[in-house]
């Protein structure tokens, strides 16, 4: 299963883990196919202790992966959360053992629109089947399975993570301790589909993009990709952050070019945005993944009722959210916490005051962390989880 | 986890109404001293809800379970009979609707615990009638415009409350300014008193 990768696969594979899964029991997806053999490449920090009781899950967003912590294999930077997770940060590798797993449909190693049908021997291409949020974690759960670890002390992420986290507590409640959706919703609003639909059609009418088969013709949809992503990255940033980092500065240059170069610095940025990104990211995994969060509903697959999904739960909760996330604001959040009361569940809720847009869930938040560490440590007490493993 | 600091006299009156081991949600936490209280000493299963942003990260940062909500709205949210005791203390006079608070409070919680400020203490009443001015006592340090207590009441004003909503008044004590419990017949304890405490029953 790992012949013909891509070079930022190859790449991947060289620095983490990876499972082959499904062998003997496919994984039924939500659109009725069953997937299998698969693949989950995914990377750990720390160590499992004796007990297996100090896991802890992490899932990326759309555009995340496995590198959570260290140099990423293909552009070099630093990982997406290492913010949050590294010696002495809220999710301490000496404490936890920390896993991440590309998710399914993504790009960096699992199987995905990239890999091939095992049935023809021929890329997927547009031919993988859609593939939704439950799925990621019907993976994600088979790769614990594998790995022996029968539950986790916590479920963490953001944005589309935070979906993910969702769906595990609703899905696993007796395999997740303690639960944090961070800037996430419980379904995909008609704004948030909108935007991933801008994004698609920007890849989707790239001439390079071939019907999704530009591997086959030795093209690639970069164009369109990069305004795919040009236009997601504004959604990530408040106005405010925006105006605060360009306001109306000129990029290189004295005077407008009265032209249509790149001349304001916000322009500038988000052209390199765009442009690096196609160097690490595939253009039908952007169409699958966007997909998958368009489809969450939480409620909806519990008879409308969202407290529904949660009932009974014996996980502890904590959602934040952010003051300026125009993504995925306040009430989306809060909508999650009321289910949630009505549910009778342990919950915190905290809204932290932050001018950074979506994107704070990355950044450094210090109230985030304080937060975040007064819950988990509240939870391992509780658990019975002693500093150090 | 940070171990529970002594209390405030009425709040520790509150945690000794609560029976050890049991469920209950602390309206109006602040800082969540009475909730750390109740789960480290009592080990009640305690949540708490809080309208001030930094009330609620600091009580979530110490490890207690705590949303960011408001009693006139946000207890709605929640089933019937989710707690044994649902606590409000120092906030009915803050609520916009404190008669439909405290019914929820009841179909929440099996029992709700009350505190507030009593406006009928004698010194309330007389920096009105001789002072011919808003009372501003040591519990009730506010401007008239500034205050956000708009539905004060005196303790037979809410003993009149809970007879006509039909709930059983199954404690009250009342207190002085220092929140020692007073025992006195009930006009008295409604001209001495400065606080009162109540356990209601639907």
């Amino acid at each position: 299963m790992l012949d013909d990768l891509t070079d930022a696969e190859q790449r991947a594979f060289a620095r983490c883990r990876h499972a082959i899964l499904g062998r003997e029991r496919p994984l039924r997806l939500d659109c009725g196919v069953d997937l299998g053999p698969y693949r989950v490449a995914y990377q750990t920090y720390g160590t499992l202790n004796e007990s297996k009781s100090n896991a802890v899950l992490i899932c990326h967003a759309l555009t995340g992966d496995q590198f959570v912590a260290e140099q990423h294999p293909v552009t070099g930077k630093e990982g997406w959360w290492e913010s949050m997770v590294g010696p002495g940060r809220v999710l301490d590798p000496a404490r936890y053992f920390i896993i991440c797993a590309n998710v399914l449909g993504g790009c960096m190693g699992t199987t995905g629109p990239l890999a091939h049908d095992p049935s023809t021997g021929q890329p997927w291409n547009l031919r993988f089947p859609v593939v939704t949020i439950a799925d990621m974690v019907r993976a994600q759960a088979a790769l614990l399975d594998d790995l022996g670890i029968p539950d986790l002390f916590c479920v963490i992420g953001g944005s589309m993570g935070g979906m993910q986290v969702l769906e595990w507590a609703a899905s696993y409640p007796r395999r997740v301790f303690a639960a944090v959706p961070i800037a996430c919703a419980a379904r995909h609003s008609s704004q948030n589909i909108a935007f991933h639909e801008v994004g698609r059609q920007a890849i989707m009418a790239d001439p390079e993009w071939k019907g999704g088969d530009y591997r086959l013709h030795g093209t690639a949809p970069e164009r369109g990709l990069a305004v795919a992503r040009m236009t997601a990255h504004i959604t990530y940033l408040s106005q405010a952050a925006l105006q605060r980092k360009f306001g109306r500065n000129l990029q290189d240059r004295n005077a407008l070019g009265f032209g249509f170069d790149a001349d304001f610095q916000v322009e500038s940025y988000l052209r390199h945005q765009g442009s690096t990104f196609v160097d690490r990211f595939d253009a039908n995994s952007y169409l699958y993944i966007t997909r998958a969060m368009d489809y969450f509903d939480l409620a909806d697959a519990h008879g409308g009722v969202l407290a529904k999904a949660f009932s009974g739960t014996p996980t502890r909760f904590c959602s934040i959210s952010f003051t300026s996330d125009w993504l995925f604001p306040t009430p989306e959040n809060r909508a999650i916490v009321h289910a949630l009361n009505a549910a009778a569940a342990n919950v915190s809720f905290v809204e932290i005051e932050s001018d950074k847009g979506h994107d704070a869930f990355l950044l450094e938040e210090p109230e985030m962390f304080r937060t975040l560490t007064g819950f988990l440590q509240g939870a391992a007490a509780v658990r019975g989880l002693r500093n150090g493993t | 986890m940070s171990i529970a600091a002594p209390i405030r006299v009425d709040l520790q009156l509150i945690a000794d109404m609560v029976e050890s081991g049991g469920r209950a949600l602390d309206v109006g936490c602040g800082d969540g001293a009475l909730l750390a209280y109740l789960v480290h000493f009592k080990r009640v299963d305690a949540r708490g809800m809080e309208l001030s942003q930094a009330g609620v990260n600091a009580c979530v940062a110490n490890g207690l379970s705590v949303i960011q909500g408001d009693a006139d709205t946000d207890l709605r949210d929640y089933p019937d009979d989710a707690f044994d005791y649902v606590i409000l203390s120092q906030t009915l006079q803050a609520t916009r609707e404190p008669r439909e608070v405290l019914r929820q409070m009841l179909r929440v919680g099996k029992r709700a615990i009350v505190s507030f400020p009593n406006f009928a203490h004698w010194q309330v009443r007389l920096r009105l009638v001789f002072g011919g001015r808003m009372p501003e006592t040591p519990s009730l340090p506010y401007k008239w415009y500034d205050t956000p207590n708009i539905h004060l009441c005196s303790i037979d004003d809410f003993r009149a409350l809970c007879r006509e909503m039909d709930v059983q008044i199954e404690r009250q004590i009342v207190l002085n300014r220092n929140s020692r419990p007073i025992s006195l017949p009930p006009l008295l304890a409604n001209l001495v008193g400065e606080h009162a405490v109540f356990m209601l029953r639907r």
